[in-house]
């Protein structure tokens, strides 16, 4: 038996919940798939304030954002919340295909709007195997969700927002960082995070990398050594750093399996981190109906998945008939949040990104 | 180790249970995943890789790698680190690719 | 460097630092954000409408000197935990610092701590005169230190725990 659906959203993370939320208010029905048993993506573990303007929730922690989000978007009638359910296959007739307990669900939605986030990034370098080296995320996860005292002693590598973040949370939980390296000259992720750990005594080390590491069985120490302007390792320079953690925030790369599988035009970009699929001002893809927010078109900030979401949902009301003159409103309000939050320096490599997406447009035919 | 106090965090850690790491008693508790359990117990060491037979700890915690696949109550290829924990769960390292049951 | 090690410089810190006549007048906030993100919680934080960021969310914060009365209300409430007050009044020999907290345990008011510079180096030990929460969904803690006058500039952390009783 095939169900029919309105509007199909992918993911439970910031820009789904954005997403299912706004279609709904315009007055499309909605069903949000999330493969976890509960919705809230990543902002489960996100424990610190975030930052934005008021209509991104700037200066309330994630997780706290994720809690009100969730709550709206369970206590909505139009939307449908199933958790557990892992969608398997996107097929040329328009139906999807869903796993959920143990049973072969099949939907024909008549949009649907992926948001499927992304997965850590990984690293190259002798025994990176060796348990106790782990993405920053999944220890962010161990401590922050499963309340277990990752580590006793970490290196951090990577000095973007994630590592920084992580860095900080691991001291909250006590765990002793040992330091935070960065291949790169310069920290990537916002100075204020930079500032703070530093402030607690942790050192920063940019220009540094991981040689290898050693453990007989487990993880036991890492060698460090410091990389030259054209990112080669200098003899010479290694050290010995024991702990029994080392974690990886190295970036993210979007999970965006779903829009190959469906056919959408896909590119890769670098500065959106991975292959994307081209989409229109809309957010939608060349896939007629399918559209996509938040990571999995391009890394960037949970404050921009939230827009992206919002940006969407609105969209495909708009497509539906939907509240048609208030919903294109707030579709425009988004794309202007999207612009001012993207405005600064720090928003140079999406911008870019978008640049390539927006040149890619015409042969995605979208 | 688990976090007793955070200073944003409070741990609903629900039941207190038991289960079996390859025989060896473990507890835990019901809002963990079988990888926080086993991680809180020390246990970081979850499999080993089929050719070269190196340990094998998981990666991402969230179900998107499959570092962590394990056999739970006899079922191969368990993601541990977004299964949740039951009272009395057999759980295994597991031998090679694993086969599924009819 | 700042954006090398995490430590801003004299250079970085000239670029906020009141007058000294300003900080004869009575404590002010100092907001040591360098960086232009998109971010301005403060903004409205501030009662007295005393900081703004000009043209957009991207600059960095600007207090007006005789708008703000350091009240305090912005450290716990910007989200890069970049936000100090100093009170160069308070004695004749020491001034008073707030910064914000987030870990445990939290100081008990009269305890001794250990205070930490911007790059996490030992300072000396000082009576918390106050410890303020930010509530209940805040979070971060607001305390206020009594530190000789030289190290008011210097003094942005403290040592989590080993706290000592009495002066």
């Amino acid at each position: 038996m095939i169900r029919n659906v309105e509007v199909m959203v992918i993911g439970g993370g910031p820009a789904g919940l954005c997403a299912a939320r706004a279609a709904s208010e315009a007055g499309a029905h909605v069903l949000l798939l999330e493969r976890d048993d509960v919705p809230g993506g990543q902002l489960v573990k996100q424990t610190h304030k975030f930052f934005g303007s008021e209509r991104q929730y700037a200066g309330d922690r994630g997780i706290f954002i994720g809690q009100m989000l969730v709550k709206e978007v369970t206590e909505d009638p139009r939307i449908e919340v199933m958790t557990d359910a892992t969608v398997l296959g996107m097929y040329e007739d328009g139906v999807v295909t869903v796993l959920k307990d143990n049973q072969h669900l099949k939907f024909r939605p008549k949009k649907t709007i992926v948001c499927t986030g992304a997965a850590e990034k990984f690293l190259t370098f002798p025994n990176n195997d060796l348990p106790g080296i782990y993405g920053a995320g999944a220890v962010q996860t161990l401590m922050n969700v499963g309340g277990v005292k990752p580590a006793d002693r970490v290196v951090m590598v990577g000095a973007g927002n994630i590592g920084l973040i992580v860095s900080y949370q691991m001291l909250q939980a006590g765990v002793d960082v040992a330091c935070v390296v960065e291949a790169a000259p310069n920290i990537g992720g916002f100075l204020v995070h930079a500032a703070k750990l530093r402030r607690a005594g942790v050192p920063i080390r940019t220009g540094w990398t991981v040689k290898e590491a050693y453990g007989n069985g487990k993880l036991e120490g890492v060698i460090l050594c410091q990389l030259d302007e054209k990112w080669q390792q200098i003899p010479g320079t290694e050290v010995d750093c024991p702990c029994d953690t080392l974690c990886l925030a190295v970036g993210l790369t979007p999970l965006s399996e779903l829009c190959w599988q469906a056919g959408c035009h896909m590119e890769f970009i670098r500065e959106l981190s991975g292959h994307v699929p081209i989409t229109d001002e809309n957010l939608m893809t060349s896939v007629e109906g399918l559209y996509a927010a938040g990571d999995v078109s391009g890394i960037e900030e949970a404050s921009s998945a939230m827009v992206e979401g919002r940006l969407a949902g609105y969209a495909v009301a708009v497509s539906l008939g939907y509240d048609v003159e208030r919903a294109q409103k707030e579709v425009e309000a988004a794309r202007a949040e999207l612009v001012e939050l993207r405005s600064g320096p720090m928003g140079g490599k999406i911008r870019a990104g978008l640049v390539k997406v927006a040149e890619k447009r015409g042969e995605a035919g979208c | 180790m688990r976090i007793e106090q955070h200073p944003i965090l409070q741990f609903d850690r629900g039941e207190k249970v038991t289960f079996t790491f390859n025989g060896q008693k473990v507890e835990g508790y019901t809002s963990e995943t079988i990888a926080a359990a086993l991680h809180a117990a020390g246990i970081r060491e979850l499999g080993h890789s089929q050719n070269l037979n190196r340990p094998r700890g998981l990666f991402c915690a969230i179900g998107n790698c499959s570092s962590c696949f394990m056999t739970v109550d006899g079922e191969p290829n368990v993601r541990v680190c977004v299964t949740k924990l039951k009272d009395g769960m057999v759980v295994e390292e597991q031998e090679g690719k694993g086969v599924v049951q009819a | 460097m700042l954006i090398r090690d995490g430590i801003p410089t004299p250079e970085d810190l000239a670029t906020v630092m009141p007058s000294e006549e300003r900080l004869a007048k009575g404590p002010i906030a100092i907001t040591e954000c360098f960086q232009n993100i998109a971010c301005n919680p403060c903004v409205a934080a501030c009662p007295q409408h005393a900081i703004s960021m000009e043209p957009d969310i991207n600059a960095t914060p600007k207090v007006d000197p005789d708008a703000c009365i350091g009240c305090r209300v912005c450290v716990a409430r910007c989200p890069g935990l970049a936000i100090f007050v100093v009170d160069m009044t308070h004695s004749e020999d020491t001034a008073l610092v707030t910064l914000p907290f987030e870990f445990l345990p939290v100081p008990e008011k009269g305890q001794l701590v250990c205070g930490l510079n911007r790059e996490g180096a030992e300072q000396g030990w000082y009576p918390v005169v106050r410890a303020v929460s930010g509530g209940k969904k805040n979070m971060t803690w607001m305390l206020t230190l009594e530190v000789p006058k030289d190290k008011a500039m210097e003094v942005r952390n403290i040592k989590v725990g080993g706290y000592r009783d009495g002066r």
